[in-house]
């Protein structure tokens, strides 16, 4: 019997529209709520009943990239009129700028980690699935469940014995160290999705590029990493996202010189009092560079996300 | 162009053995066919000819060097993939380009070589297509240019046209047939298609189980069978195969089916037991006179001729008969077989020489 797909009624495409658009709300409200708190004023932020409309202020940024220190108000006095629009801000408060505070320097921790740590995963993640989809390996199949059982606790669970390991080997808060950890934790799931990916590559493409005369690494780097494109670009997204993100072993393995931009968010909250502006800041800020990736490889992701079940 | 020989080339994938012991030679500029049916080893063998395999034991000579242990990268070959195995990266240009950039070959010979073959497939308006939006056929010619671009020792072709539609497949068939008389190069082809095989090959090695059953030009295999599955595989419908018990001694020229005396060519040597005698349905008439009967059971009309199902006391029989015959379901009918084209099979399954087939079959 066969059977035939119908376009769908008037009223069908109505309900999806709105179930899409119920869930796009109930999932973007919180990131616009976070994206308006960055805009307000502490007062504003803090208002109940929560304010909607409200007179947008960059307080929350410059308290976010300044360190400062509260002065009497006859000090203020002596030191003159503001002479930036930053400065006025600040001074509203009693306050004076110190100089930058650290979250420039632990964001640029949290590229260097994050994309340092994706990289590896990949690089290395696309290599072992490329021998464990085109070599006999032996024990493949023990070899593939192995990898793949280390992601059957949550990494957290190991916290104890790595934050010993790192102490022992002087990896604790560096930049290397982090890296070696997100690697880890990636590459379970790297190497698994990129097999899925190669695996679907036909093999005589490398076969024909053998006989035209190329060798087994040259036939991998001009054939097949060029059609695996979209499988790394979404193992890619999918390992940045979480090293990105990652806040329970930056906690416990950084303080300073390594420390990422999460663990380092909510501190920005203890110093000042209720500087809730600044924290949604520093996390609007976080987001974009996630955001702009994703956006850049979404093509990529949407074939991605159904690795193994659509053949070109 | 080459000469390839093969010899007693054997591949065992773990504890299945893919290819027994073949042993063949593939003349230079001929138009050589693997076929078989699904399974047979025909593919490992062409694939160790090429270098994607490596034999288990057994040699493989191109142009007389032994290369079966060398990549394919080195043995100066070309393949046709069933699936073409375009570059889906790459444009038409580049794809046929690629074997000679890799060769190292300077950018405006490339130019003019691609050019050259793109004119020879008739394909010079795809060269900056990309592959992707190319028809079967067409794919199929980029294919083709890829293998021909590089003036290879000799082409491979692994079922190239096993992905193609049946209305196409004729004409690409033509085609690559036209080509190899223009290039006269040496060509090994797979396939499992017996009709493909008799209608473009100059010689035919038939495989089955990794073991190669006959090895011979396209009419000696269809006439002279050396096997009973070679017997059945190779024509539609299949020769008719009779089982019988019975005794043909050194120079018999007949043998008595179900009673009744059918003659032969005349026998060297003999057997006795269980044998088969085979006859193509082409060389069974229908005659009264013939003592073998048999019962009409269908016909069905294909033209200028039909084919007529009988049910005879050793078997059924098909009968390839003009149309114009007239025959009616149900009638009993009597069979002439011609004489000098019929063959017979051992129990084991092996034809027994006679004087029709002993030039065709050397073995026994």
């Amino acid at each position: 019997m066969s059977y035939s797909i119908t376009e769908p009624s008037n009223r069908q495409k109505w309900f999806a529209g709105v179930l899409v658009v119920g869930y796009a709300l109930l999932t973007l409200l919180p990131l616009a709520w976070i994206i308006a708190t960055g805009f307000k004023t502490p007062a504003d932020a803090i208002a109940y009943p929560p304010k909607v409309v409200f007179t947008p202020s960059l307080e929350g940024y410059v308290n976010l990239f300044t360190s400062r220190s509260r002065v009497t108000p006859e000090d203020l006095a002596a030191l003159g009129p503001p002479t930036t629009w930053y400065d006025a801000i600040v001074r509203q408060y009693d306050m004076v700028i110190n100089g930058p505070s650290r979250y420039g320097e632990r964001f640029m921790n949290s590229v260097i980690i994050g994309f340092g740590s994706t990289f590896l995963s990949v690089f290395l993640g696309t290599i072992a699935a490329y021998a464990f989809s085109r070599f006999k390996v032996p024990l493949k199949d023990d070899l593939l469940f192995f990898i793949l059982s280390t992601r059957m606790m949550p990494p957290i669970a190991v916290a104890i014995p790595i934050f010993l390991m790192y102490r022992q080997l002087g990896l604790s808060d560096t930049h290397l160290g982090m890296i070696l950890l997100y690697t880890a934790v990636n590459l379970s799931l790297s190497v698994w999705l990129l097999k899925g990916f190669i695996d679907e590559i036909p093999i005589e493409y490398e076969e024909a590029a053998l006989i035209d005369g190329y060798t087994r690494f040259q036939a991998f780097y001009k054939v097949v990493l060029p059609q695996a494109a979209t499988g790394i670009a979404s193992t890619a997204i999918f390992c940045l996202i979480f090293s990105w993100n990652e806040y329970a072993f930056a906690v416990l393995l950084t303080s300073g010189t390594a420390q990422t931009a999460p663990p380092f968010i909510p501190t920005i909250i203890g110093s000042g009092g209720k500087d809730w502006p600044a924290v949604a800041a520093g996390a609007t800020l976080f987001l974009l560079p996630i955001m702009i990736f994703t956006i850049l490889l979404r093509k990529h992701l949407l074939r991605g996300i159904t690795f193994g079940a659509v053949r070109k | 162009m080459a000469q390839i020989v093969i010899k007693n080339l054997r591949k065992e994938f773990g504890a299945f053995t893919a290819v027994q012991s073949s042993s063949f030679t593939i003349e230079d500029g001929e138009f050589f066919m693997l076929l078989g049916p699904s399974g047979c080893g025909k593919t490992t063998t062409l694939r160790m000819i090429a270098g994607l395999e490596l034999p288990t034991a057994g040699e493989v000579y191109i142009n007389g060097t032994e290369v079966s242990q060398k990549p394919a990268s080195k043995r100066d070959i070309a393949f046709v993939f069933q699936m073409f195995a375009l570059y889906p990266h790459m444009n038409v240009r580049k794809n046929i380009s690629y074997p000679l950039v890799s060769q190292g070959m300077p950018r405006d010979q490339v130019r003019a070589k691609v050019q050259e073959v793109a004119e020879i497939l008739g394909i010079t308006a795809l060269l900056d297509k990309p592959v992707g939006g190319l028809s079967g056929g067409d794919r199929q010619r980029v294919a083709l240019g890829r293998a021909v671009v590089r003036d290879p020792a000799c082409f491979l072709m692994d079922e190239p046209l096993g992905a193609l539609d049946a209305e196409f497949r004729e004409h690409m068939a033509q085609e690559l047939r036209a080509l190899h008389d223009r290039m006269h190069a040496t060509t090994v082809y797979v396939t499992h298609d017996q009709l493909e095989a008799m209608q473009m090959g100059d010689k035919i090695v038939v495989m089955n189980h990794g073991v190669v059953e006959q090895f011979g030009r396209p009419q000696e295999i269809y006439d002279w069978p050396a096997t009973t599955f070679v017997a059945t595989f190779i024509g539609s419908p299949a020769m008719n195969l009779l089982p019988f018990e019975g005794m043909v001694g050194n120079g018999a020229t007949s043998v008595t089916l179900a009673g009744s005396e059918v003659q032969i060519p005349k026998m060297i040597g003999g057997d006795e037991g269980g044998l088969v005698l085979g006859v193509r349905p082409e060389h069974v008439h229908l005659d009264d006179a013939a003592g073998y009967r048999g019962r009409v059971m269908a016909a069905e009309y294909l033209g200028t001729t039909q084919i007529v199902t009988l049910d005879t006391p050793l078997g059924q029989v098909k009968a390839r008969l003009s149309s114009s015959k007239l025959v009616t379901v149900g009638d009993s009918v009597g069979l002439r077989f011609d004489a000098r084209s019929i063959s017979l099979f051992a129990a084991n399954g092996h034809a027994l020489i006679s004087t029709a087939n002993q030039r065709v079959l050397h073995h026994g």
